[in-house]
């Protein structure tokens, strides 16, 4: 493929400055009026920064969601009936067990997973949205997109630590001798997870191009 | 690329693909097998026809059906200590919390495990196979694979295999451990879905739907005007 004037080093003619309206889903081409792609059924969106109240909503959905994950135990461990003990673990909690345990490679993946990714998640999307459509240079462009695609591969990652406390709850069930009960932490987190992968989503990467200087020859 | 004039009309859009990440214009062109083509401005693959993909992707699919249907029903992990065990596949992690608060938790751990991974298996399935055979694609095929494509992030069976890992070292100071099929069967799930990344195109796929015969309605167009 090539560009319309099939010149690799002059400037880049964007649908949006054609005209016209990609699809963000198969990428076929459509006059601006059209607001359905005919070929894939998706929304033809044009890139538009008033798009950005969507991640902004999903994005505060997410954080509020994140405080209680964070406060409330993931979950309850019984032992002997609760006549040994009964505890009750955080998401930072977990960790903290799970390095007095000595497996600390274990500890560094939910460490990661659970503290580390989302917030650098909340960050690195705030941040996207908030210079998105700002006037950048190509190497700048280059490295916010490279986030983007970080924060979208890295994101789903986050749910290990829900899958982790599904599986103890419904694996360890040995009667008198010990349970684990998923706490309420456990539904919050997996919403803030849901929510912020909602918020990345709707972050139309179109809008990282937008602040390029005006190279077209067509102006 | 010389006569790339003729197959593109800037005021409709006809034969021309914007970057989904960008929105560079690019003159789309048939690519010979084995090609891969990036976006000029920003790298992004655009394109990359595999030779046998459709095939290869429909049998990776039916592979990953297989797989999860083993996965519910079989043994996915036991524990024991003391006399006490519990051997649980993941249709007992349903049954065992399908009640109170926890329902949803639970529904929607299912559904991004083996709910999403298998729906989409079919819906790919139900795509591909009219045009891997060169007939006219099934109704809606182009809205079963926009799910398809929508649903992928969702299906996360790979992130469950590690999370199983995770619980097996907090589970081991409790209890002995036993890994059953279920368990290997996610295993071999990442390696599947790995492969069929690797042929999957979703250019290709979009195109071979629109020249099987999808309506696009550039003709309707035309013909109002």
């Amino acid at each position: 493929m090539s560009a319309p004037e099939s010149d690799h080093k002059g400037p880049i003619l964007t649908a949006h400055r054609a005209g016209l309206v990609g699809c963000h889903r198969c990428g076929r081409v459509w006059p601006l009026e059209h607001r359905r792609c005919n070929r894939c059924g998706a929304h033809l969106v044009p890139p538009d920064r008033r798009g950005l109240q969507k991640v902004w909503a999903w994005w505060f959905a997410g954080l509020i969601c994140y405080v209680p994950a964070n406060l409330f135990p993931m979950m309850r461990t019984e032992t002997f009936a609760g006549l040994a003990g009964n505890t009750e673990s955080t998401i930072l909690g977990g960790v903290v067990e799970l390095i007095h345990h000595g497996s600390y490679d274990i500890a560094l993946i939910v460490f990661v997973a659970s503290i580390i990714v989302p917030i650098g998640k909340f960050l690195a999307i705030a941040w996207l949205a908030t210079v998105a459509g700002q006037p950048a240079s190509v190497d700048q462009a280059h490295s916010r997109l490279k986030v983007y695609e970080v924060v979208e591969f890295i994101g789903r990652w986050s749910m290990i630590d829900v899958f982790v406390v599904a599986i103890l709850s419904a694996l360890v069930q040995l009667g008198f001798v010990a349970s684990i009960h998923p706490g309420p932490a456990a539904v919050s987190f997996a919403l803030s997870v849901a929510f912020t992968m909602l918020s990345a989503q709707s972050f139309d990467a179109r809008l990282i191009w937008r602040g390029l200087p005006l190279r077209s020859a067509r102006h | 690329m010389s006569d790339g004039a003729e197959n593109y009309d800037l005021g409709t859009g006809r034969g021309l693909i914007a970057c989904p990440n960008c929105d560079a214009l690019h003159v789309e062109e048939e690519l010979e097998l084995g090609e891969t083509a990036r976006c000029i401005r920003c790298g992004t693959v655009l394109a990359k026809p595999r030779d046998g993909a459709f095939a290869q992707l429909i049998a990776l699919a039916f592979t990953s059906m297989v797989l999860l249907v083993g996965a519910v029903f079989f043994p996915f992990l036991q524990v024991s200590t003391m006399g006490f065990g519990n051997a649980s596949s993941l249709f007992d992690v349903a049954l065992a919390f399908a009640e109170g608060v926890m329902l949803p938790l639970v529904l929607a751990v299912l559904a991004m495990i083996i709910g999403l991974p298998i729906f989409r298996s079919f819906l790919l399935v139900y795509t591909l196979v009219p045009l891997a055979q060169g007939r006219p694609p099934f109704r809606h095929a182009a809205r079963a694979f926009r799910w398809s494509e929508l649903l992928r992030p969702w299906s996360m069976a790979e992130i469950f295999v590690i999370g199983t890992a995770v619980a097996l070292i907090k589970v081991a100071g409790l209890a002995t451990v036993h890994l059953g099929p279920a368990f290997w069967a996610f295993c071999a799930l990442i390696f599947v879905n790995i492969a069929s990344r690797a042929f999957m195109c979703q250019t290709s796929i979009w195109d071979a739907i629109e020249d099987a015969g999808v309506e696009t309605d550039l003709t309707e167009r035309k013909a109002r005007a």
